[in-house]
C-alpha cells in the first residue's frame, strides 16, 4: 500500500469514529490504534483479575453467610469481567498467554489500588464503594468508546460495577449504625482507602502522556482531573449521610465552582506504587505468577486429554467408513 | 425442638458449609479464569444449600439462634461434617477428587431426599440437585482430563484419590439422628446408597484409565464430631468476625 493509501485509510477511519460508528476487529485501523487498545483492554482486564485478589483475601472470613455469598459473586464477577476483557482484547490479534506473559513479566500494568492490603471487614465496604464507584466513573463513558467489542464489555461491565458500588455502601451502612468497634472500623477503612481511590483516576492532566489521542478515540471521554473532580463531589455527600468524615482537612465545598476543592493528593507515593513499590505489589504477583505456574501441568492435561478425544474421534469415523464402504 | 431432626440437618448442611469454605478459598488462585469460575460457583451453590438449611434448622430450633450462629458458633465437636470434605487443596488433583467423592454421594443422597416425607427437606433437595448435578459433571470430567492427561497428572490424580479413599467409607456411615430419621421416612438410608456409588466412582475412574484403590481400611469420626487436625484452621477462618465482634450485625 502506498503512503497516500495509508493516508486516506486514515482519514476515512478517523472520520468513521468522529461519525460515532463502532470500530469492529476486521475492520482496518491503524497500527496505534490497535496497540493503544491492547494496552488499555488488558490493562483493564489484568486489573480485574488481579483485583479479585484484595476481596478473595476475606471470602473465608465473612462475617455472615449472606455476605459470603455476596462477596463469592463479586469476585467471581471480577474474573468474569477480566475473562471478556480479555476475549476482546484478543479479537486484536494477541493470545490470553502472551497478555499473561506481559502482567506476569510486569510489562503490563494493572490498577494500583489493588496493591494496598486489606486489613479488616470493612474494607470491603470501602472497596466496593470507592474503588468500584471510581472505576464506574472510569468506565461509563467507555460504553460508547470507538471499539465495539470494547464498548460492548463496558455496558456489561458498568452494569455489575454499579451494583457491587452499592453493595459496598451497603457494608459501611451497616457498620455505621452498629457498634463503636464497626464504626471505627469503617472510619479506619475510608482513611486508608481514599486517597489511594482519588489517584486511581490517573495523574494530573499536566502529567498524563495518553489524554489527546485517547480522546480522539473516545477511549477517554473526560480528562482525569475532570473525572477524580466528579468522584469527589458524587462521594464526599454520601460519606456525610451516614456520618463518616473524609479524612482530608483541605475539603472544602466551593459555591462558586460548585464543587469540593480537596487537598493535595500524594503523588510520589502513587509513583511509587505505580513503580511497583507498594505495600502489595509483590504479593500480588507472587499469587498471580503462582496460580499461572502451579496451574500449567493442569492445562497441559487438558489440552492432552482433549486432543486424545480428537483423535480417537477421528479413528472411530475412520472406522465405521470403512465399515460402511 | 425436635432434636433428631435439628441433628440431621446438621449432618447434611455441614458437609456443604465445609466443602463450600474451602472451594471458596481458591477464588482467585485456578489454574485457569474459566476454572476459577466454576470453582467460586461450586461454593455459591453450596452456600446457597448451606443457607437453606440453616434457616431451616434455626427455625427448627425455635430459639433465637440464626443461620449465622449455627455456621458460625458452634465449637469444634459440634460440626457433624464428613471428613473428606475438610482435607486440603494440596493441589488442583486433590481438590477435584475431593469434590468427586463427594459429588457422587451427594447427587445419589439428594435423589433420595427428594423423596423425604418432610416438606422443606424435600424442596431444598429439589433445588439443590440441579446444582449438584452440574458439580458432578465437572468434577467428574476433571477426573478423566487429569486420570487420562499426560503422565504427570495421572500420576498427580492417582495419588489424590488413593489418598482421599480413606474418607469415602464414612459417608455411608448413620448416626443416631439419621437412623431415627430413616424411620420416620424423613431421613435418606444412606447404607443403601453404596453400592451404587462404588460402582459410580468405578466407573468414572476406569474411564479415566485410574486405578480403583484397594485398601479397605477407613476414616471415620466427621459424623461424631471428631475431626482431622485441619477442621480447626478452617474453623478458625470461618468463625473469626463472629468470634471477635460478637453480637453484631453485619
Amino acid at each position: 500500500m502506498s503512503e497516500e493509501q495509508i493516508r486516506n485509510l486514515e482519514t476515512q477511519f478517523e472520520e468513521r469514529i468522529a461519525r460515532d460508528e463502532k470500530i469492529e476487529p476486521k475492520d482496518w485501523m491503524p497500527e496505534k490504534y490497535r496497540k493503544t487498545h491492547i494496552r488499555q483492554i488488558s490493562q483493564h482486564a489484568h486489573s480485574e483479575v488481579v483485583g479479585m485478589l484484595p476481596e478473595g483475601n476475606w471470602i473465608t472470613r465473612a462475617p455472615s453467610l449472606r455476605r459470603k455469598v455476596a462477596l463469592l459473586a463479586k469476585v467471581q464477577d471480577e474474573a468474569g469481567h477480566g475473562l471478556y476483557l480479555y476475549s476482546a482484547c484478543e479479537t486484536l490479534g494477541i493470545s490470553r498467554d502472551e497478555l499473561y506473559e506481559q502482567l506476569h513479566s510486569g510489562k503490563a500494568k494493572y490498577s494500583s489500588i489493588f496493591n494496598y492490603p486489606t486489613v479488616t471487614w470493612a474494607d470491603m465496604g470501602a472497596i466496593g464503594w470507592l474503588v468500584d464507584g471510581a472505576a464506574i466513573i472510569n468506565q461509563v463513558p467507555l460504553c460508547n468508546t470507538s471499539f465495539g467489542p470494547y464498548a460492548r464489555a463496558m455496558v456489561r461491565v458498568c452494569k455489575e460495577e454499579s451494583f457491587h458500588q452499592r453493595q459496598g455502601y451497603e457494608i459501611m451502612i451497616k457498620l455505621m449504625n452498629g457498634t463503636q468497634e464497626q464504626k471505627d472500623m469503617a472510619q479506619d477503612a475510608l482513611n486508608r482507602w481514599w486517597w489511594p481511590s482519588l489517584m486511581m483516576l490517573g495523574p494530573t492532566d499536566a502529567e498524563s502522556v495518553h489524554t489527546e489521542q485517547s480522546m480522539k478515540w473516545k477511549l477517554k471521554r473526560k480528562s482525569n482531573d475532570d473525572l477524580r473532580q466528579q468522584f469527589i463531589d458524587q462521594t464526599v455527600p454520601q460519606a456525610e449521610l451516614i456520618g463518616l468524615v473524609i479524612p482530608d482537612p483541605d475539603l472544602k465545598w466551593n459555591e462558586e465552582r460548585g464543587s469540593y476543592d480537596f487537598g493535595e493528593i500524594n503523588w510520589d507515593e502513587f509513583w511509587q506504587v505505580v513503580k511497583g513499590h507498594g505495600p502489595m505489589n509483590k504479593e500480588r504477583m507472587k499469587a498471580r505468577v503462582g496460580a499461572w505456574e502451579g496451574g500449567e501441568w493442569v492445562r497441559d492435561a487438558a489440552m492432552a486429554y482433549s486432543e486424545k478425544q480428537q483423535e480417537r474421534k477421528e479413528k472411530q469415523s475412520a472406522s465405521l467408513k470403512k465399515e460402511v464402504s | 425442638m425436635n432434636q433428631n431432626l435439628y441433628q440431621y440437618i446438621l449432618g447434611i448442611a455441614d458437609n456443604s458449609l465445609i466443602l463450600g469454605q474451602r472451594m471458596g478459598a481458591l477464588t482467585g488462585h485456578g489454574p485457569s479464569l474459566e476454572t476459577d469460575i466454576a470453582c467460586t460457583n461450586i461454593s455459591l451453590d453450596l452456600f446457597g444449600q448451606v443457607r437453606s438449611y440453616y434457616q431451616y434448622a434455626a427455625k427448627i430450633a425455635g430459639d433465637k439462634r440464626t443461620e449465622d450462629d449455627i455456621a458460625m458458633l458452634r465449637p469444634e465437636r459440634e460440626y457433624v461434617n464428613v471428613l473428606l470434605v475438610e482435607q486440603p487443596d494440596t493441589d488442583f488433583a486433590y481438590t477435584m477428587a475431593r469434590q468427586f467423592l463427594f459429588d457422587i454421594y451427594h447427587f445419589l443422597f439428594l435423589t433420595e431426599l427428594q423423596k423425604s416425607k418432610d416438606l422443606t427437606l424435600s424442596a431444598i433437595a429439589n433445588k439443590s440437585i440441579k446444582e449438584v448435578s452440574y458439580h458432578q459433571r465437572f468434577s467428574s470430567d476433571w477426573i478423566k482430563r487429569l486420570g487420562d492427561g499426560t503422565e504427570e497428572s495421572h500420576k498427580r490424580m492417582q495419588t489424590a484419590i488413593d489418598d482421599l479413599w480413606r474418607y469415602t467409607d464414612e459417608l455411608f456411615h448413620q448416626t443416631e439422628a439419621d437412623k431415627a430419621m430413616v424411620a420416620e421416612g424423613i431421613g435418606v438410608d444412606v447404607t443403601t446408597l453404596k453400592d451404587t456409588y462404588y460402582e459410580k466412582v468405578a466407573e468414572v475412574l476406569e474411564a479415566s484409565t485410574l486405578e480403583v484403590p484397594e485398601s479397605k481400611y477407613f476414616q471415620k469420626g466427621g459424623k461424631q464430631g471428631v475431626h482431622t487436625e485441619h477442621m480447626g484452621y478452617i474453623l478458625a477462618e470461618l468463625q473469626y468476625m463472629q468470634r471477635a465482634y460478637p453480637n453484631m450485625e453485619w
